[in-house]
């Protein structure tokens, strides 16, 4: 039986007819008490569960999540990793999960394809070049490795991009160690290796409610029977006020769609990702040859998976005034996601007032990129009680002091 | 793609309009005795309820007036226009 990944075991299987590889993770039954649950079977949810086991010990614990693994938001955004994050608070923390990032394959012996391939912002006009400079310095000054070229450099290294556009391309900023990774792969990495390390991971189970004593959360009611833990974390990204309304939990999250698509596949193209946020271009190749296209948000409240048609015309007119030479390309496909938005664009990850229940939220439209670092925070402040250092300043309680962290603005978040 | 019924102008597409957000949100007052939870829950906290949500758009290309609507956060289908300084036919769910 083979379930270590390896080039040997590779060879040894395909002499061997490929019949000796073992499933992924085991597919649980719930058991009836844990030392922790986690609610959600996405990648931060997969990522807490690892964590807890990896870093704290605790393996007795379970993973319920309503659909299939990844099949949220995990599945569904464009896997563009980054760290150009302008605060302290967040450079430090992004930079964190990009470092993670960059050694998750080793880590969880899965291949997440990490292909740190750049990515550059787009500058068309003079205080946009301002404020890219501003985000360069600011990314430099806490110590993430950030460009910044003129136009003719960035011509010179984006392959397709228009010499003359309507709005001329003045200044880029490239960050080289960003890029994107297989997102599925992020999901299955996780649930294999905290499977491995016994974490249980029960899929088709959903939430209803909680079984709540002296203010002290004592487990989770489900579609699959009553399950107990005086430890219960949440990661489901747009659904986290349904969720945690179950728990009598108010958070202060707006639930919208995000779209994104993808061209039929051509050959390579493009090797870097590309964000013009006045043209509304977010861009890049997967490694199946299609292009994947970031939308913004449709702003008004959503819980429907899809998201609507002006955005699409939009996101498609900025990539061909961009790369004219992709005007003859077809959408292959289009979806959306519901994401978790705060007021600030900045995470929360934090106990909340009912006791052992803790929530991480407000990932917003950049959820992806923070996985490992969310994991590994949302599983500190399950094990020990406290938040992790870097995670101190993404509390609730930010919302009532005003401390907010306004990354809306500062690193020119799209929505 | 929401086919929006301005009360003003008829039905019109959703790029002409932008939604401002959950109607009937009162500011607490008198500005003096306001506690910070209260002015917390003011500022950041909504229902963003799944299910129906009364809500106020603005017809931004068009005759520029505010009025209210009641929505499904799931289907999208609008079930209720009324006006400004009215209430509609149901409570808030929160």
């Amino acid at each position: 039986m083979t379930s270590r990944y390896s080039a040997m075991s590779l060879i040894r299987e395909g002499l061997s007819g490929q019949r000796g590889w073992t499933p992924a993770w085991r597919d649980a039954e719930p058991k009836r008490r844990y030392d922790a649950i986690v609610i959600g079977g996405g990648g931060h949810g997969l990522a807490t569960a690892y964590y807890l086991a990896r870093n704290h010990g605790i393996a007795n614990v379970a993973v319920i999540e309503r659909g299939w693994l990844g099949g949220g938001n995990t599945g569904r955004n464009t896997t563009i990793i980054r760290s150009n994050y302008f605060f302290p608070e967040t450079a430090a923390f992004f930079e964190f999960s990009l470092k993670l990032y960059e050694g998750l394959s080793r880590d969880l012996n899965y291949n997440i394809m990490f292909s740190q391939r750049g990515m550059w912002t787009l500058a068309h006009d003079r205080h946009g070049v301002e404020i890219l400079r501003r985000s360069a310095n600011a990314m430099r000054l806490n110590g993430i490795d950030a460009e910044l070229h003129g136009g003719d450099a960035v011509r010179a290294q984006i392959p397709g991009l228009n010499s003359s556009p309507r709005f001329p391309v003045l200044a880029g900023m490239n960050q080289p160690r960003a890029g994107s990774a297989r997102h599925d792969a992020v999901a299955w990495g996780y649930a294999r290796a905290a499977s491995a390390l016994g974490v249980d991971i029960i899929q088709n189970c959903e939430v209803t409610g909680f079984l709540i004593e002296g203010n002290h959360v004592r487990g989770v009611e489900t579609n699959r029977g009553t399950i107990r833990s005086e430890r219960v974390g949440m990661a489901v990204a747009g659904h986290s006020t349904e969720v945690a309304r179950k728990a009598g939990i108010r958070l202060p999250i707006s639930s919208y769609a995000l779209q994104a698509f993808v061209s039929e596949p051509v050959k390579p193209c493009l090797d870097t990702v590309v964000l013009s946020p006045a043209t509304g271009t977010y861009l890049s190749q997967s490694d199946k040859g299609e292009l994947v296209i970031g939308a913004g948000l449709d702003l008004y409240l959503s819980y429907a998976q899809r998201g609507s048609l002006p955005w699409m015309e939009r996101a498609a007119a900025g990539v061909v005034e961009m790369f004219p030479a992709f005007s003859r390309l077809r959408f292959l496909r289009q979806w959306a996601g519901i994401v978790d938005v705060v007021h600030d664009s900045t995470p929360i990850i934090d106990r909340t007032s009912l006791g052992g229940f803790y929530v991480s939220s407000g990932w917003g439209t950049g959820g992806f990129k923070a996985i490992p670092a969310g994991g590994w925070c949302l599983a500190h402040a399950m094990a020990t009680g406290r938040p992790h250092d870097l995670a101190t300043a993404f509390s609730l309680d930010r919302f009532r002091t005003g401390a907010l962290i306004d990354e809306a603005s500062a690193s020119g978040i799209a929505h | 793609m929401l086919l929006i019924e301005c009360p003003y102008c008829g039905p019109r597409p959703e790029i002409e309009f932008r939604c401002g957000g959950e109607s009937h949100i009162e500011r607490p007052g008198p500005q003096g005795e306001v506690t910070d939870e209260a002015w917390s829950d003011y500022l950041f906290y909504r229902g963003n309820p799944k299910g129906e949500h009364r809500e106020r758009w603005f017809h931004a290309a068009g005759c520029r007036q505010w009025f209210n609507l009641k929505r499904d956060t799931v289907t999208h289908r609008i079930v209720e226009i009324y006006p400004m300084g009215e209430t509609g036919s149901a409570e808030p769910t929160w």
